[in-house]
């Protein structure tokens, strides 16, 4: 099925590896997760101090859309009239651990507030949205695999309902060391066509 | 005195991840926060824990912390007159 829509930009965030549409832009072999991501931070000049407090999940996905949209030539004064659809399967998991532990004695009962905040996924979202002036729809889809299906017609839905004018839309992933971000910017233009083979073919690039 | 400010300064800076401010950048009247060092709301909630867990003081009004994490001078004099432990 054809679509009107199109991916204009991408971005694979694995395997101690960020590419932007399939060229690599940062590699670090030797560094766990926080290590890398802090690493790929610095080499990618996001400069965002709050980037630091954030959680596992949100620094994955930070960095990942901000990988994009520093290309969107966005207004930063202005509100940007993109939405965010996101997926994944461990939800806030990670973070759900850390804020867990915190609690487990009774009689060393001191939950962190600076973790607590970051024990849902979609905070990740707002991450987002606050450094790039985003404030149109959001949502965060948990599923048991990589859905492309309905990725696509969610986002075909927002832009044919005049929802947004662009979509940041993908899969972000992390448990543990375990971690895998895979955004993508739909809009009207562009090569790409908006369809699932094409969003199947670009998250397995 | 000066042994509480320098751990003080040591917490900050880990418990609140300032990745890009270290101890010696951190000044004993430095205005924590706004546009002093920029810390922000969760950060004092943070702060309110760090005082119980480390100090055995527990704030029961939130809003007492802005006048007690108005700089390490202030939070130092008021751990010292307060700790339990």
């Amino acid at each position: 099925m054809s679509s009107k829509y199109h991916i204009t930009s991408f971005c694979n965030i694995k395997n101690n590896t960020v590419s932007l549409n399939g060229s690599v832009i940062y590699n670090d072999e030797n560094n766990d997760f926080l290590e890398f991501i802090k690493a790929a931070y610095k080499s990618l000049e996001t400069n965002y101090a709050k980037f630091f407090k954030m959680d596992a999940l949100s620094k994955l996905a930070f960095l990942a859309a901000d990988v994009l949209l520093k290309n969107e030539s966005l207004n930063q004064e202005e509100e940007n009239n993109i939405a965010i659809v996101f997926s994944n399967k461990a939800s806030s998991i990670d973070t759900d651990r850390k804020h867990q532990e915190s609690i487990q004695n009774k009689e060393d009962y001191f939950p962190s507030p600076a973790v607590f905040v970051y024990t849902l996924p979609n905070i990740c979202i707002g991450e987002i949205s606050i450094k790039h002036k985003l404030f149109s729809e959001n949502s965060f889809f948990i599923f048991d695999t990589f859905n492309p299906q309905h990725l696509l017609d969610y986002t075909n839905s927002l832009l044919s309902a005049n929802k947004a004018e662009k979509v940041l839309c993908g899969w972000v992933e992390l448990d543990g060391e375990n971690y895998e971000a895979f955004l993508y910017l739909v809009t009207n233009n562009g090569t790409i066509t908006h369809n699932k083979q094409n969003i199947l073919k670009l998250y397995n690039t | 005195m000066d042994t509480l400010k320098q751990e003080l300064k040591e917490n900050i800076v880990e418990q609140l991840n300032l990745e890009d401010i270290s101890v010696d950048d951190i000044d004993d009247n430095d205005i924590l926060f706004g546009e002093g060092l920029g810390l922000d709301s969760i950060d004092a909630l943070e702060l309110i824990v760090m005082l119980d867990k480390n100090y055995g003081i527990k704030l029961t009004d939130p809003k007492e912390g802005r006048a007690i994490f108005e700089s390490i001078n202030v939070m130092a004099k008021y751990i010292s007159e307060n700790r339990t432990k």
